[in-house]
């Protein structure tokens, strides 16, 4: 059966992802994958499947698609406007895209990647164990204008129409931090203006990491610059030359010579990837013991997703409500959609 | 200067090894807070010993210059047990007198140096207070070592190069550096596996690809290995385009 999804036209950042490539630190890649794991997890809950297959991860805007044959689909992440043949449907949620009809994904309501899943997960060969595109190291490429997907087969191809309560994620907010390996080289007072500073997301942003925008001096280590190269994760801080803070995500160098004053938890890191320009950011160091914790309760939240669905309403009148609405308010949360 | 370097031997101190916790789900036994030969080797024998022992719950491990590097899933082993099995493993031996790792290689790789191929030679050269000539010489007559890969895929960090070679990064960064730059600072090497923004400078060129997503051996470079940069002209360099080696042979050292 030839299963594929035709991308008519793609916006600048579509690019396959699935959990990634750990494993390959001593070699210098990173680990990349989803930017935002946990809406991988939703769209493998939203499709009952496994969720380590790939998604098309759509960096602000989506583009147009059109199946070659019944599909079920997906849409997780920063909440984009969709509509299949002009009618405009749910995000956080499943649909049937029968074949031949036309998928729309416009630019990002709230948040910045939005994820179009397919039932089957996308085909196409691995490298080094994994689909993920991994932009920096220039491995594979982002998926453009009149190019051909290929999907693997569905395992339950009936089940459609689910919906997601969705965990916040796209507004900012409190991001929980903790002391990572230099922390010591900062004073407790740059520590403490660290905690109280209120941040937004810089204009400058990548699957690499986020700059954070702020007023005052910048910060700096009593380490200054001389830094030896120490090994980098995904979630850490590094203060770079000009004492601005970046966040460093899934594709980040695995080395590095900034100092880094903290690193955020994994179950946190959402936050700051789904953060547009301009949002508002802040940070709280918690304890190790607490952030493992915190850990514990994402891995029991993502394991508890398929538990969570609910059926979607698809009369089509009430949609054409909805959307009447959201013209108004530019924005609203995927609940909404389901208390209608 | 000998492949096995001639810094002075470093030995366990109070402060080191030392284990610090890098984000949520990592550990870093750390050999030094400076580079030096044996906590470098220190740090390559540790993570062996580490992949032989497999501690539960460890997922990867890696090496940076000085420190070897554990990730692990703290949902299901705690902090406090995987540092007991790390300090039981430091007490094993002294790692700062441990030999370097086995299957290392020698390669010979060719190098054009300066020309607008590797536009900074002068400048580096300059900067080590030699002729662009003398520089050539220093550089491609020293065996250096790969101490680390890092930073990009396959990437290398070579030394250690003479105390000439001890020049800092510039200030302002290289836009671009291209893949197969031969780049210079503070007594080390980088041989770029991407195209990236770099404050180190650009003194040779090579047509050495390190990473290779579809080949059988996707990092070609290994910690430990050796490595001498030959000098050729840009003409050969051109010639020799279409190899991924760049004209790079290999031979075994163990």
């Amino acid at each position: 059966m030839n299963r594929a999804l035709i991308v008519h036209r793609a916006g600048p950042g579509l690019t396959l992802q699935d959990r990634g490539r750990p494993g390959y630190m001593g070699f210098g890649l990173s680990p990349g994958g989803a930017a935002d794991r946990l809406a991988l997890a939703e769209g493998a809950a939203l499709l009952g499947q496994d969720n380590g297959l790939a998604a098309l991860e759509m960096a602000g805007t989506g583009g147009e698609f059109e199946a070659t044959s019944d599909l079920r689909i997906a849409l997780t992440g920063a909440q984009m406007r969709a509509a299949i043949d002009g009618t405009r449907i749910a995000w956080h949620a499943s649909h049937a895209l029968p074949a031949g009809a036309r998928l729309t994904i416009g630019g990002a309501e709230m948040g910045s990647y939005g994820y179009l899943h397919v039932g089957g997960g996308f085909a196409g060969p691995e490298r080094l164990g994994s689909r993920s595109v991994h932009v920096s190291s220039g491995l594979g490429s982002a998926v453009g204008s009149d190019t051909r997907l290929e999907i693997g087969e569905d395992t339950a191809p009936t089940e459609v129409n689910r919906l997601l309560p969705v965990e916040p994620r796209f507004e900012g907010g409190t991001v929980r931090v903790v002391p990572s390996l230099q922390t010591d080289f900062f004073d407790a007072d740059q520590i403490k203006r660290f905690e109280t500073t209120g941040f937004t997301r810089g204009a400058h942003g990548s699957r690499m990491g986020v700059r954070l925008d702020f007023q005052g001096d910048g910060f700096h280590s009593d380490a200054g610059l001389s830094v030896l190269s120490e090994v980098v994760v995904p979630g850490d801080i590094q203060i770079t030359g000009d004492g601005a803070p970046f966040v460093l995500l899934g594709e980040c160098q695995t080395t590095g010579g900034y100092p880094r004053i903290a690193s955020v938890l994994p179950c946190d890191l959402p936050k700051v990837v789904q953060a547009t320009p301009g949002t508002a950011l802040r940070f709280r160091f918690v304890s190790l013991n607490d952030a493992v914790e915190a850990e514990r309760r994402a891995a029991a939240h993502r394991r508890g997703l398929r538990s969570a669905l609910t059926p979607l309403v698809r009369d089509p009148h009430d949609i054409r409500n909805l959307l009447a609405y959201q013209l108004i308010s530019g924005a609203t949360a995927g609940r909404e959609l389901e208390e209608t | 200067m000998s492949d096995e370097g001639t810094t002075s031997p470093q030995a366990a101190t109070k402060e080191w090894p030392k284990i610090r916790t890098v984000g949520v789900d990592g550990m870093l036994v750390s050999f030094g807070d400076r580079l030096s030969e044996p906590a470098n080797r220190a740090a390559l024998a540790f993570r062996a010993a580490l992949d032989r022992a497999t501690p539960e719950g460890v997922e990867e491990t890696s090496t940076s210059l000085i420190s070897a590097y554990v990730r692990f899933d703290p949902v299901h082993r705690d902090h406090a047990g995987l540092r007991a099995d790390l300090d039981t493993l430091l007490q094993d031996r002294d790692w700062y007198a441990a030999d370097l790792p086995q299957g290392r290689r020698e390669w010979r790789i060719p190098t054009v140096f300066g020309t607008d191929l590797a536009p900074q030679l002068d400048e580096a050269a300059a900067a080590a207070g030699m002729t662009p000539d003398e520089a050539i010489a220093s550089i491609s007559d020293t065996v250096v070592r790969v101490q680390t890969i890092g930073f990009a895929p396959g990437q290398p960090y070579l030394g250690e190069l003479g105390p000439d070679w001890d020049i800092p990064r510039q200030k302002a960064l290289t836009k671009r550096i291209p893949e197969g730059a031969l780049a210079v600072a503070i007594r080390q090497l980088v041989l770029f596996s991407v195209s990236t923004p770099t404050g180190w400078r650009h003194i040779g060129q090579t047509g050495f690809r390190l990473f290779r997503p579809d080949a059988e051996t996707p990092f070609v470079l290994r910690p430990g290995d050796a490595v001498r940069f030959e000098p050729v002209s840009p003409e050969r360099l051109q010639a020799m385009k279409d190899d991924p080696d760049g004209g790079a042979r290999a031979k075994d050292l163990t």
